[in-house]
């Protein structure tokens, strides 16, 4: 029996985010409840809404499931290595500043591996959108322990539960130097959808992190149930807080969720920091990159 | 085309070999630096740091050479010709992203001023130990191509010549000079834009609708399209179709890889660059680069005093190797002799072109210092006999 999913022109047809999808890759590689689809319809929608010229847009992922991400969207993608989305945004950001560019990537890749290019891009106010689907574990290579994973929860490498502690990821945002930041979980859509717009209009570093079910590893390794059973415990434990003080933002095992928008303040940006800079101790001689980029053509 | 005339800096100078690649890189129309500094390289990207300002230019110091080699390859996806600088240990962490240039096929450019190794080493001292590392230091299958500079002048002109040849195949291209070339101050001539020929980017003139970013339309290389410029396309590191989708399977794996190594070996005979000098009627050819290069001219010179056929074949592309000159000169000689500052590398390619039709003399010195000539004519005249 083939599923619609199986006949993408149907699919595409049916599917209201199909121009902004590469409907010809369908069907995704994500499990059946898991949340990164749901972040990246909410991430569309934000694009459509914010009415962006998608010509504008890249989207730059490292590795993992969510790494995934940029190869689905319609636009400019580039699926990196595992941690370097960030500089390699950064590449994309400064060789063509007029380029929205946008991160998306999950909670290993992000601040695992990659932790060392976070914390300097938000220290730099890189203009980038960072969006970072926190599933608690490593999703692609079967459930190991994450920096994120609650102490407690079991993940194929902590077999005995989790004894590390986990990064609180708006704290670390924000005390790095991010301008915005905000936590979601994948089942507050409108809420989610409504922060990406809004982030889309910002400038300098901006976090958003999302908190999303991961079932096939992170729920049965826990006896949580499956997706819907977690899209519960969100339902039941998210709390929303807008503005609370980020030291106050630790997850712990099955325990509240604090969600909202910790941080929004104007900063200038490293592009705005460094044209300034150059035009008070160069004056006429400093040359800009151009918005276009610094190609030479004939 | 001809060069951007805000990146030259027309003139005779007296530079070190360092400063030289930085103004080859201004010149060639290099506008994104990353770095994260190192010695003895350090002072390519303080020359850049300096002078970008003026020509719409960014350097930017990363936190780390993986940084620093991730941004150059997204700053490369728009256009912007970029290069980043490095060292040994930091050329160990620029690997994975080399890989992702490879695979992504991203023109860009890595200076590597070798130190001795291995781990740090000797930071401040010269070596050519980072040779093999080059052509085979990031996993997987893929084809590099490396040059090797002999003099600040050649800094200057090679990398020009990396630049036009990374545009040319998309591919990475390896600067390979060691800690003497980079700290040598000689004369450099910048000759006048016009007169320096730059690679632009190939970008695609298809429609988005009629563009797959690894599509080749006949040629060996696929066109190029910018982020940013309404195409929508996708890169991966993951083996991919030519509309660059990932495909896990053996057959897309065979078709993806097998271009990416056969783009630069189908073309070696276009790529590869090297100086000969009497090797006609030679018994012996030193076969060298870089730094020794010119070491390796006093013994040479001795050998010669002895009576000693001598000819020597100096690489300056060293990665693709030219394997064809070294079988036919094997035909011909009775022996290589291979000086090079680290403990047998590029003796290898030698010694496995020559397949036993001349012996292969490898002059093996660990680093720190360049040979003692007497050292390289001792392993002539050892060859020759």
């Amino acid at each position: 029996m083939t599923s619609i999913t199986d006949q993408t022109e149907i699919a595409a047809r049916a599917h209201p985010m199909a121009p902004f999808l590469r409907m010809d890759r369908m069907p995704h590689i994500w499990c059946p409840t898991c949340g990164i689809g749901t972040v990246m319809k909410c991430y569309v929608q934000a694009l459509r809404e914010a009415e962006v010229d998608l010509d504008k847009v890249a989207v730059v992922s490292g590795i993992g499931c969510t790494g995934r991400v940029a190869g689905y969207l319609k636009l400019d993608s580039f699926h990196s290595t595992h941690g370097r989305a960030i500089p390699f945004a950064t590449g994309l950001k400064l060789g063509r500043p007029e380029l929205l560019v946008t991160v998306f990537s999950g909670d290993g890749d992000l601040v695992g591996i990659g932790g060392n290019h976070f914390i300097h891009a938000a220290r730099r106010n890189m203009d980038l959108l960072v969006i970072l689907v926190n599933n608690f574990i490593y999703g692609m290579t079967g459930g190991q322990n994450a920096p994120t994973t609650p102490v407690q929860a079991r993940s194929s490498t902590m077999p005995f539960g989790n004894f590390e502690r986990p990064f609180n990821l708006p704290h670390l945002a924000a005390s790095c130097g991010a301008t915005y930041v905000a936590r979601w979980t994948s089942l507050q859509t409108r809420r989610m959808t409504r922060t990406f717009k809004e982030a889309i209009g910002r400038k300098g570093f901006r976090f958003i992190e999302v908190i999303t079910p991961c079932s096939t590893l992170y729920a049965r390794l826990n006896k949580l149930g499956t997706g819907f059973h977690l899209m519960q415990y969100y339902h039941d434990n998210a709390e929303i807080r807008h503005g609370a003080d980020t030291r106050e933002l630790d997850i712990d095992f099955q325990g509240k969720i604090i969600c909202g928008k910790f941080v929004d303040r104007e900063q200038p940006t490293f592009t705005e920091m460094m044209d300034a800079h150059y035009r008070k101790t160069l004056g006429d001689k400093y040359v800009p990159m151009p918005p276009e980029g610094g190609w030479i053509h004939e | 085309m001809k060069a951007d005339p805000a990146g030259v800096l027309t003139g005779a100078h007296y530079l070190d070999g360092d400063f030289a690649c930085g103004e080859g890189a201004m010149a060639a129309g290099c506008r994104f630096v990353a770095g994260y500094p190192i010695t003895p390289s350090t002072e390519v990207v303080e020359r850049i740091a300096r002078r970008f300002p003026y020509m719409g230019g960014v350097f930017i110091q990363m936190e780390d050479e993986l940084a620093s080699m991730a941004a150059v390859v997204g700053a490369s996806w728009t256009g912007t010709k970029s290069m980043t600088v490095t060292s040994g240990p930091g050329f160990s962490l620029m690997m994975e992203n080399i890989g992702l240039a490879a695979m992504m096929e991203t023109p860009c450019v890595v200076v590597n001023v070798q130190r001795g190794g291995p781990s740090t080493g000797l930071p401040t001292m010269t070596g050519q130990a980072d040779m093999m590392q080059a052509r085979w230091g990031s996993h997987g299958d893929y084809e590099i191509i490396a040059l090797s500079p002999q003099s600040p002048q050649e800094a200057f002109d090679l990398t020009i010549q990396a630049f036009n040849l990374s545009e040319l195949y998309r591919v990475p291209v390896l600067l390979m000079m060691d800690e003497c070339v980079g700290h040598m101050t000689e004369k450099v001539v910048i000759p006048p834009a016009e007169q320096i020929e730059v690679v632009p980017r190939r970008l695609t003139s298809r429609p988005p609708e009629d563009y797959w970013p690894y599509r080749l339309n006949g040629q060996c290389i696929p066109e190029f399209a910018r982020a940013g410029d309404g195409y929508r396309f996708h890169s991966t590191g993951l083996t991919h179709d030519e509309r660059g989708y990932p495909v896990m399977s053996a057959a897309c794996q065979d078709q993806c890889v097998r271009r990416l190594v056969s783009k630069i070996r189908d073309n070696a005979d276009q790529i590869v660059r090297f100086e000969e000098e009497q090797t006609d009627g030679a018994d012996v050819v030193v076969v060298t680069y870089g730094i020794t290069a010119r070491v390796a001219r006093m013994g040479i010179e001795l050998a010669r005093k002895q009576g000693v056929k001598v000819g020597v074949l100096r690489l300056i592309v060293v990665w693709p190797f030219p394997e064809r000159r070294v079988r036919e000169l094997a035909g011909k000689i009775g022996a290589f002799v291979v000086p090079e500052i680290n403990l047998g590398q590029m003796v290898l390619e030698v010694e496995r072109c020559a397949a036993g039709k001349a012996a292969t003399v490898p002059v093996p010195h660990a680093g720190g210092s360049v040979h003692d000539p007497r050292d390289i004519c001792e392993a002539i005249l050892r060859a020759a006999k």
